[in-house]
């Protein structure tokens, strides 16, 4: 049967591009929706991130060459820089080593403390390093890829931070690369706690570079500019006690039940070429099955107690 | 009336090696991957879009929805972006290069690049609109991508076109050596 278009098949090219068209937009559509919904596709993921692996090691190539050839020709002037730096660094290594001193100091008594009132003792983590291997590809998200994956054995969920506080999480890893969300990726949380006063929180990005906001603090709740906010611990994903953002701006407008507080994160969430990546963080006891719908809130206070 | 649109093309393209177009996808995926950053991400041509259109256009039997799809599986895992985004994108990119490959193949370059840019519009808007429905916020600098793809389609096009004539050239001269 012949169709009414103008042009008559001579040859048999397979289905039209309609047709063609519809398939893969349809086939698109559902790897989406498989890819957000469930987390079946991973595995295929790390199986073709094999096939891109070496483009992605060249691609970084450029950018060290430059580096490296920068590191050939140093100046005076760099020198000079240098030699500040240098001076700089070992003036801050000896306080940070008599901070260090005290820091054991109170560890031990912390210790023993604990041992006197049964609390479980806080673990301590080890550390991995890692570097970046290139930022944000994706215009709409903030993310950065660091050269470890599963040969460093690296896990989903690690947090990754760097010299000063928190950079991220680690959300997806392939075989030699993991993909960190940064802090400031739209609507990552963060529990923190103030550490003026332990005013417990909710940290979230807001999807801009070097923003970070507190959502549903109410208006009386005692927070200033200029504080500082550190982990809280409490989920059992970031360790305690290490500092997030510093808060710039309190807004209280009274027609609102919350404060407008904007943060800034501490950390070079977009400078540093070196991370950390925490591991051996301590289990926590599972959290207890939520059969009784709408208890929620309920068991959450449960687990916060637990802690 | 005058018909520039056939004196603009000439000669009669020969045919181009496989692996001239598999090579000219691995470069553009390089190039997209290269460490851009801040505004320079914005402003960078979504190079994968421009070459795949280019072949849709002058290779449709052989580059078609099909291998434009696959690739766009490629260009999602080297993005780290969900599966099948790039991919839905490419889609209707390789869907509007193989329809009006005819009507294109009559323009000259410059006309070309008017009718391309609303392809690769077409392409990016697709994009961000997924983006826009799974997070929920839109990011319209974005859009800048879409200028400068068109703008990097005539010189890239021009590029694709001598160098993949020039492997042409070569291999026959090599064939006619070997008698």
């Amino acid at each position: 049967m012949i169709d009414n278009t103008q042009s008559f098949r001579f040859f048999n090219r397979g289905p039209s591009s309609v047709a063609r068209l519809v398939f893969f937009a349809v086939l698109s559509l559902l790897l989406m929706f498989v890819d957000t919904r469930y987390r079946y596709l991973e595995s295929t993921r790390s199986a073709l991130s094999v096939l891109i692996s070496p483009i992605q090691m060249l691609e970084i190539l450029p950018g060290s060459l430059w580096q490296q050839a920068g590191d050939l020709y140093i100046t005076q002037g760099m020198q000079q820089a240098l030699i500040k730096q240098n001076d700089e660094l070992s003036r801050q290594h000896q306080s940070d080593a008599a901070q260090l001193l005290q820091l054991q100091a109170i560890q031990l008594e912390n210790q023993q403390l604990r041992n006197l009132a049964e609390l479980p003792i806080r673990n301590e983590f080890t550390t991995q390093l890692a570097e970046i291997v290139y930022a944000e590809r994706d215009v709409f998200k903030r993310k950065i890829l660091i050269n470890k994956g599963t040969d460093a054995d690296v896990k989903l969920g690690q947090v990754v931070m760097d010299d000063i506080g928190i950079v991220g999480q680690i959300t997806r890893v392939y075989p030699w690369l993991s993909e960190v969300t940064l802090v400031t990726e739209k609507d990552h949380a963060v529990p923190v706690q103030v550490l003026r006063n332990a005013v417990r929180t909710i940290l979230f990005g807001s999807g801009d570079i070097s923003q970070l906001s507190l959502r549903y603090m109410p208006a009386s709740a005692d927070i200033q500019a200029d504080d500082i906010l550190v982990t809280s611990g409490i989920d059992g994903i970031y360790p305690p006690g290490i500092p997030v953002a510093k808060v710039v701006k309190v807004e209280r407008d009274p027609a609102y039940p919350f404060a407008n507080v904007t943060c800034i994160p501490v950390a070079g969430v977009d400078k540093h070429r070196h991370m950390l990546i925490l591991s051996s963080m301590p289990k926590l006891p599972e959290r207890p099955d939520e059969k009784a719908e709408g208890k929620e809130t309920g068991n959450r206070v449960k687990v916060r107690r637990n802690n | 009336m005058s018909y520039p649109s056939i004196q603009a093309k000439p000669e009669i393209l020969g045919p181009v090696s496989n692996s001239f177009i598999a090579l000219s996808v691995l470069v553009a995926l390089f190039m997209n991957g290269l460490p851009w950053g801040g505004i320079w991400l914005m402003l960078r041509p979504d190079f994968v879009a421009v070459v795949m259109l280019y072949w849709c256009l002058h290779k449709p039997v052989r580059i078609g929805i099909g291998l434009t799809w696959a690739v766009g599986i490629l260009a999602d895992v080297a993005d780290a972006s969900l599966f099948g985004q790039h991919a839905l994108a490419y889609t209707l990119l390789a869907f509007g290069g193989v329809v009006l490959h005819r009507r294109l193949q009559m323009f000259d370059l410059r006309q070309q690049t008017v009718q391309v840019f609303w392809i690769f519009a077409v392409t990016y808007a697709v994009y961000a609109l997924v983006n826009w429905q799974i997070n929920g916020y839109m990011v319209w600098l974005y859009f800048l991508g879409c200028l400068t793809s068109t703008l990097v389609w005539m010189p890239l096009s021009i590029m694709l076109q001598t160098m993949g004539q020039k492997r042409v050239d070569h291999e026959r001269r090599h064939r006619e050596r070997r008698p």
